[in-house]
Formats: structure tokens, sequence, C-alpha cells
């Protein structure tokens, strides 16, 4: 069932790379059916594995030749089916290409391979005092070029921002096999800024090989504080509260009963007794700086009726308190047989409204919803808890889980903040999102990967047809515009 | 297709397209080019007809906000319609408690500024040339000391509405600061000087007030102890929101700004006060009586200096700096980024300023940057090379011809020609 075309792209990794790097086996390609979301599964016709940057480029440019569709693959951790594999077309996995090059404290950068794990850049970068400040929970397996194409953020993004505020430059592999520089080390590289439009494109625009990324200076005092509310409402107000001080803590994580039930099932967090939320507040930076926030953060909390509040006093304490947070979502698995995780995001002062919507959505559905969130940047993580054993339940699951994202966009917000679109929002995109705004995303599409073989199917519920661009041209010789013929 | 703009039938189209349409005045010319007509229009919907209007008649267009930074860049290759926006100049919503603000192209930086202020916010967006506007601020990714701390446009901006070549509108991005649903248009529209579309309104993340701020300043005698103290400043653990440095001839001041409240901005001062040596001093003012460019961003024409934007690894400043002393160029900017502003006197000789932007690229370049002439005099337009070497260029007319096949939009103003 293959087509000629993978076979010749087939010959050609064969002969570039070692035996182990060209899955063709049956029973090995299913292996890379799916990645983190698992209920979407597609055998590939080819995965290949290079192991540096000219063989993947070599493998794109075959692709390319052969109009074979190629997807990226790091580490497969993704939740919306991004690395969902092509039936007809190659999976490029870039799990040997592992290499942190470059680690320059005097520059705050590091460069490194794209398969690289993420947790391992800031290893690396610890000893000299810095570290990488996107953390996504999965950070121990999830890799950066999978990052850089998801935008990935993570705990800290209140204060720090996402993946796209911390790369500065990469490598870029183009749909028609061009190998191309992005950016810079240094910053505001000339031209457009066509690094910011391929973070976060979901391999739809070509393949990141070696990345520059920003490093940050670990602060001097981190201090995490562990607040416990009757209800989501309260913890909610304290957030609000915090906020309005001008305090931006590092992260501000909320979970409720349901949510902190099961993590305390998975990992025996020890969270407080009783609590129908839980605040997650890390403040970090100058020791006197925190010092002064952290008295303002206990008694905004205090006054917004927390009951409990737990200082991490080592880094043990504090590792546990972030592990009840960080493993809720496989935590989930321990109190439901399925579950559906939600990336939707609102502004955070309609938290309140939003959470009961989904409190009621859930009663009249009888679908349980657990809720972990970025409460300081509305970015919510509702799990749908459902029996695929039981007929219909995984269908309601689904419904119960779509009227969150129409409740995100009916507040203003966004259908992902972090897991992307990927196979599995694209239908969900006109909603969000006109025509016409589509359309121009897709000229971007157009001008990358005009016959459409990059990750094709993801992030678009419809492609557009690339076609031809007009040929008038105004003023300017197109031999002058192409630079042949520069007038100085 | 070509039409003659001041024909009544192009006047027509644009007068239906859009309230006011007029002829230009003095004021009114790109960087030396005479516009065929003035457009202004009040809404997005009218921007749109205008595009459509100049679309039908094969019009070029160029877009304005204050016109504080319309000379940057190459001029262009023609201007039918100057396409003003400083009609559209109202700060659209500020909640503060989600700290995003939204504003019309055309509203000035200050505007913005002050609905923030009533919510103890700022938009950490330095203004760096007075009365800038939000759209200009964003065609030219203009940015300040801050950006140190806070970053450039390209951190803070969430959502942005453009019209295209073809006046469709379009939105990208949206209210929130968390968002990863489709491609970041805003990001290729930062920076791009008008030649992919027209920016008519922008959204942004906002930042707290600090109470409290202060400047500490050290004296620099050479390229390497300016080295030196700005990377002691960088590493600290004072938290910098800016790391300046100012640089004439071959000495310069080190500058570091600590924001935050009162009693942590005061213990930070001592201690990197401690840390600069003796000759630091700490003061509430920002250095060099706080321009951002070392140019004097009022003169036109023949007296333009010669502005350049020099980025590159943190550290090359020495050898930028060693560079600048050898070019003559004076510098200021952020020492904590890699983005220095150098400028060169008007009265400079042709060639001298050609070697000298020469010497400065070369320095750039060693290291990992790059060195463009953001505005010059005519003379000097022409003869240099104003960018540089910009990787990636035919991936940037592909996206150019995507959004504006026609090459209707500010054509010539950008890299290569775009
Ligand atoms: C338990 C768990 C927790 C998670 N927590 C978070 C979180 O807190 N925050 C968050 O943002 N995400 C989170 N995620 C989602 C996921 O880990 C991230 O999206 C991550 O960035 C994916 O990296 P990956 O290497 O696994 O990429 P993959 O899943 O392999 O691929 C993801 C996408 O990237 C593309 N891609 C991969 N490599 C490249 C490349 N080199 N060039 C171009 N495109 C490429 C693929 O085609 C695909 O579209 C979590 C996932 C899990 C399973």
């Amino acid at each position: 069932m293959t087509s000629t075309g993978v076979d010749a792209v087939a010959e050609l990794a064969h002969r570039l790379l070692p035996a182990a790097g060209v899955v063709t086996d049956r029973a090995r390609l299913r292996t890379y059916e799916c990645d983190g979301l698992a209920h979407y599964r597609v055998t590939p016709a080819l995965v290949v594995i290079p192991e540096d940057s000219d063989q993947l480029a070599a493998i794109v440019r075959a692709c390319a030749e052969q109009q074979v569709p190629y997807v990226a693959r790091g580490s497969g951790t993704g939740l919306s089916g991004g690395a969902l594999p092509h039936a007809e077309g190659v999976l490029v996995v870039t799990s040997r290409m592992r290499t942190i090059r470059e680690v320059r404290r005097e520059d705050q950068r590091a460069v490194v391979d794209p398969g690289v794990i993420n947790l391992d850049v800031t290893r690396a970068a610890t000893p000299h005092g810095y570290y990488y400040a996107p953390d996504p929970s999965s950070q121990q397996i999830c890799s950066i070029g999978g990052n850089v194409a998801e935008n990935s953020g993570g705990a800290h993004c209140l204060k720090y921002g996402f993946t796209t505020n911390h790369v500065v430059g990469a490598d870029f592999v183009t749909p028609t096999g061009d190998t191309v520089r992005l950016g810079g080390d240094a910053p505001d590289a000339p031209g457009y800024d066509l690094l910011g439009a391929v973070v976060g494109s979901e391999g739809t625009l070509g393949i990141v090989t070696t990345v520059t990324v920003k490093l940050t200076r670990l602060p001097e005092e981190v201090r995490t504080l562990l607040v416990g509310f009757e209800s989501t409402d309260q913890a909610g107000a304290a957030t609000s509260a915090m906020i309005a001080a001008g305090i931006v803590p590092a992260a501000v994580e909320m979970m409720d009963a349901l949510a902190i039930e099961a993590a305390e099932a998975a990992v025996q967090c020890n969270y407080p007794d009783g609590a129908g939320a839980v605040l997650v507040i890390e403040l970090d930076g100058a020791a006197e700086d925190v010092a002064a926030e952290y008295a303002d953060v206990e008694r905004l909390c205090a006054e917004n009726g927390s009951f409990e509040q737990r200082l991490a006093t080592d880094p043990t304490d504090r590792a546990l308190i972030w592990k009840g947070r960080k493993s809720a979502f496989a935590a989930v698995g321990r109190i439901s047989p399925d579950y559906i995780v939600q990336d939707g995001v609102i502004p955070r002062t309609a938290l309140p409204e939003v959470l009961s919507a989904i409190a009621e959505l859930s009663g009249s559905s009888g679908v349980r919803v657990a809720n972990v969130f970025h409460a300081g940047d509305g970015n919510l993580h509702p799990l749908v808890l459902f029996d695929d054993a039981i007929e219909g339940a995984g269908e309601a699951a689904e419904k119960v889980s779509g009227a969150i994202l129409d409740l995100c966009i009916e507040h203003g917000g966004s259908i992902t903040g972090e897991h992307g679109v990927g196979m599995d929002k694209a239908k969900y995109m006109p909603r969000m999102y006109t025509d016409d705004d589509l359309d121009t995303m897709q000229l971007v599409r157009c001008a990358f990967d005009p016959a459409g073989i990059s990750n094709p199917g993801k992030l678009f519920p419809t492609p557009r047809l690339c076609g031809e661009v007009p040929g008038r041209h105004k003023g300017a010789h197109p031999l002058q515009e192409a630079g042949l013929a520069e007038v100085f | 297709m070509t039409t003659d703009v001041r024909d009544d039938a192009v006047r027509e189209a644009l007068g239906s397209a859009c309230d006011e349409v007029r002829d230009p005045g003095p004021r009114d010319r790109v960087d030396g080019v005479e516009p065929g007509l003035v457009a202004r229009p009040t809404s997005t919907e009218q921007v749109a007809e205008v595009m459509r209007a100049a679309a039908a008649h094969g019009l070029s267009v160029v877009p304005r906000g204050r016109g504080t930074k319309l000379s940057w860049g190459t001029p262009p290759r023609s201007a039918d319609v100057l396409l003003d926006l400083g009609a559209m100049d109202r700060v659209l919503d500020h909640a503060a408690g989600d700290l995003i603000v939204a504003a019309q192209a055309g509203t000035p930086l200050q505007e913005v500024q002050r609905v923030a202020a009533g919510g103890d916010q700022r938009l950490t967006l330095d203004e760096t040339v007075p009365g800038g506007t939000v759209g200009g601020v964003l065609a030219t990714n203009a940015s300040g000391a801050r950006r140190t701390g806070f970053g450039t446009a390209r951190d803070l901006l969430i959502g942005i509405t453009m019209v295209r070549a073809d006046g469709v509108v379009a939105k990208a991005g949206g209210r929130v600061v968390k968002n990863v649903a489709g491609y970041d248009i805003g990001k290729l529209l930062i920076g791009s000087a008008g030649t992919l579309g027209v920016i008519v309104d922008a959204t942004f993340r906002l930042h707290p007030v600090p109470p409290s701020s202060r400047w500490v300043s050290a004296p620099v005698s050479d390229p390497r102890h300016a080295l030196e103290l700005a990377q002691t400043a960088v590493h600290s653990q004072v938290v910098p929101a800016a790391v300046e440095i100012g640089w004439d001839g071959d000495a310069g001041q080190v500058s570091v700004l600590l924001e935050g409240r009162a009693d942590g901005v005061s213990a930070r001062v001592d201690r990197l006060r401690e840390l600069l040596g003796a000759g630091a001093t700490d003061d509430a003012r920002p250095p060099a009586g706080g321009a951002a460019y070392p140019w004097d961003v009022t003169a036109s024409g023949d007296d333009r200096s010669t502005a350049l934007k020099l980025a590159f690894c943190l550290s090359g400043l020495a050898d930028v700096l060693a560079a600048a002393s050898a070019a003559g160029a004076s510098v200021r900017g952020s020492a904590g980024s890699g983005v220095l502003y150098a400028a060169l006197p008007a009265s400079k000789a042709l060639d001298a300023t050609s070697s000298a932007v020469t010497t400065l690229r070369e320095a750039c370049l060693r290291h990992g940057g790059s060195a463009v002439v953001v505005d010059a005099a005519a003379a000097v337009k022409q003869a240099v090379d104003m960018w540089g070497p910009v990787p990636a260029l035919d991936l940037m007319r592909r996206v150019k011809d995507q959004f504006d096949p026609d090459h209707r939009l500010a054509p010539g103003r950008f890299v290569g020609g775009i």
C-alpha cells in the first residue's frame, strides 16, 4: 500500500542512515502510530530517525521531490495529535538528534539540537547559574523541537512567557528541503520575524533543527506556597487580589477538589484536607522583594478565606507541592478509567463565571470534570472523566469537552493555551476565527509550503490551494527587487 | 493598470472609501517621496475600503501613524496613497483585572500609557521617539531600555487586526495572554515597515507600575571595562529592568535600572553599587537625559545623522564599542540585551560614513548579530547597504508575495527591496 514516492524516500534513507534509523517493519511502524493523544492512531508508511540536520534535510528534500507528505515528531508527548503520522507519508523523528552544542553563560544562550529534552537544557545551564524558563509539565520527556512547534508553556509562563519568548534563532528545513537560518543568536535580526511565525506552527511550516534559546538567571530566592481554600471562588478571588496588588508571581496554579483527590490517590502529595481548591503560588526574584511580596500574598490569601497555608521550606517540600500539580493529568487515571485533557483559555477575571458554568455542564450531563489550571493567566485544563466501557460515555464526555471550549470562546478566550490545535481542534478553529482570519494564516502556509506536504491536515479545518501568485508588479523591475540588480 | 492618482475616478473611489481624502502638503512626504493623495480613514472598514479602491486602481499605499519614524528604512518606490491612521486614535479597551489593553493603530503610545496608568499599569514598551503611535511602534519594532527586563513588542503583543493589501480584514491572536491557536501573524507584522498589511488595532499585555525605580550608574573608561560591568549587572541577582550603556569617543557609562517595591529596590541599589565599584552612583532620573537614541530625532533631510541599530551577543559588547570608537560613532542602548543604537554625524563624508558602517557591521556580525542603517540622509541611503546580510530573504519574499502579490504596500521600504 506504500506508494512509489515513499519507496524512493525509503531507498534514500537506507543509503544515508544506519539501519536503526529507518523503520519499515509494520510492527515497529505501529509504535509510532500516536502521540500523547492516544485515541487518534495512524500507522505511518515510513519512519526515519536522522542523526543530524544534513540527513534530515536530505529526507525532506526527497519528500519534496516525490511530493510525499511528512510529519515531524519529537518525543511524541503532544496532546493535540500534532505528531499523528500520515498513512502515506514519512514520520521524521528527531530522537537521535540530542546534542547540546553550546551553553554560553556570557551570552545567556544555549544552542541545542531539536531532539534535546527540555529539562536537559536546564540541567546543562544550572551549573552556570542559569536555566531554560519554559517548563511544561512534560519537561522530563518532551523535546525542544516539539516545544518550538507547539509554543509550549508551563507553570511559570505567567511571569516568564512561553517558548516563543525564549527562542531567538533556529536552523530550519523548509518543506522544499532548503536549510535556512531564522532569527539569530543576537536579537532583532533584520527582515520579517519568520521565527515568530514558525514557533507555534505545529510542524506545518517546516522542521526546526538546531535551536538557539535564551537562558534565564536562576532566581536568588524562591518561595513556594500551598494554600487551601474552601472553594474555587475563594481561590480565584485571592488570585485576583494578588494581581490587583501589582504582584506577578512566577506561578499561580489552581486545582479543585476532584483534581486534588486524584493527585492524592496517585502521588500522596498531602494537600490540605477537605480543601475545595488549592493554589500553588510561587514567588521568585531578589531576596528582599520576595520577602515583601510573600507577606502580601499571605495576607491576601487569608483575607480571601484560606484555611491553611504551607510554605515549602526546603527543596523536598517544594518538589512535593509541585508533584501534586505536575502529575495531575496522569493522576486522574486513578479516579477514572478514561479522561479527556482539555486546554482552553479565558480572561482571568471570567474565572468564577466559567467555573460555575462548567459545574453546571457537569451537573446536567452527569459527566464529572476535574479542574486543574494556570489560574494566573486563565489557562484552564478541565479533565473530563468517563468510562469508555459504558456505551455513549465517550460521546457524552466529548460533548462536555466541546462545550467547555465554546465557553472559552464566548468569554473572549482561546481554544488552546498551550497544547495546540493539531488534529484534535482543527474543527474548532472556525469558531474562534473567521474565514478571512484563517485564510490569512494560510497565506503563511502557502509561502512556506506551497505543496502542502509538511504535516498536512493539522491546524486548519480545510487546506487552501496555494496557486501561483499573480505576476503583476508595481514600480521596480523584478530583477531589481530580487536583489540581482540592486540600485545602491 | 497603473492610473494617475489625481485622476477624478481615483479621487472619487478613495473619497467614497473614506471620510477624508486630500492633496498632500509638504509634511506628507515619505522620506522625500511626494504622495499622490492622503487618505485619512476613521474606521477599520474605511481602511479596508481604501485598500480595495487602491487594489482596483493599481495604487501603491504607504501607511503612516504620526510619522515620527516615517523616514526610517529605504524611501518607497512610490506612494500613490498615504494612508494616515492618525484619526484612528482610540484606546478600545483596558481590562485592568486581566492586565490587557487594546488600542487603534493611530493611538499615541502616550495615550495608551495614560489609560493604563489609571489602573496602576503600564505597557512596558518605552517610547523612543516622542509622539509615536501604536501602529508605528509595531511596524518599526521600536524598543527602549526596558527590553532587557520585559522584552520587546513581540513579547507584549497578544492580538492584532490587520487589513490586507486586498482589503480583507483579518485578526490573529486575541485578548488573552496565553493562546496558541493558529499562526502568530502579529509577530510577522512587527517590524514589517508597513509592507505586509495595515495594522489597524492591537492588544497588549500590561504590567503593574512598580512603586519604585532607581538608576545605578558607573563610568567606564574602556570597552573591556564596559563589558565587565555589563556582565556583572546581567549575571547579578538584582533583577535589572534595564542595563544601558552610553558611549562616546572612548569612554562612557553603564546604567542599570532597578524597579519594584521601595524596600526591595533600595536594598538592591546598595548591592549593585557595591558590585559596580567605587565610582557607582544612584539617581531617580535616567542617564543622559533619558533619550533612547544618540541622534536628533527631529532632524530631517540632509541634516539627519546616519542612525544605526546594532545587535550582537552580549559578550561582543567590548568589540562593538571598540568598533564604534574607531568609526567615530556615539552609541547608546541596551548592553543587557545586545541592542545598541549608533549615530554617525550628518557632516561625515560619504565614504567615511560608508566605511564606518562597514566597521560597525563587521563587529556585529562577528558576534552573531547585525547592523542596520535605520535612517540617514538620502545620499547615505543610496551609497550604503542599509541592511547587511539578511538570512532567509527568499522566504521573506515569498511571504510578501502571498500577502501582497502586487507589491502595493510600502513598496521598496524593506529588506531586499521588499
Ligand atoms: C503529561 C503531560 C504534560 C504536559 N504538560 C504540558 C504543559 O504543561 N505545557 C505545555 O505546553 N504542554 C504540555 N504537554 C504537551 C506536550 O508535552 C508539549 O506540546 C511538547 O512541546 C511536545 O513536545 P514533543 O517533543 O513530545 O513533540 P511531539 O508530540 O513529538 O510533536 C508535537 C508537534 O511538534 C511538531 N514537531 C516536533 N518536532 C519538531 C521539529 N523539530 N520541528 C518542527 N515541528 C516539530 C510535531 O509535528 C507536532 O506537530 C504535556 C504533555 C503530557 C503528556
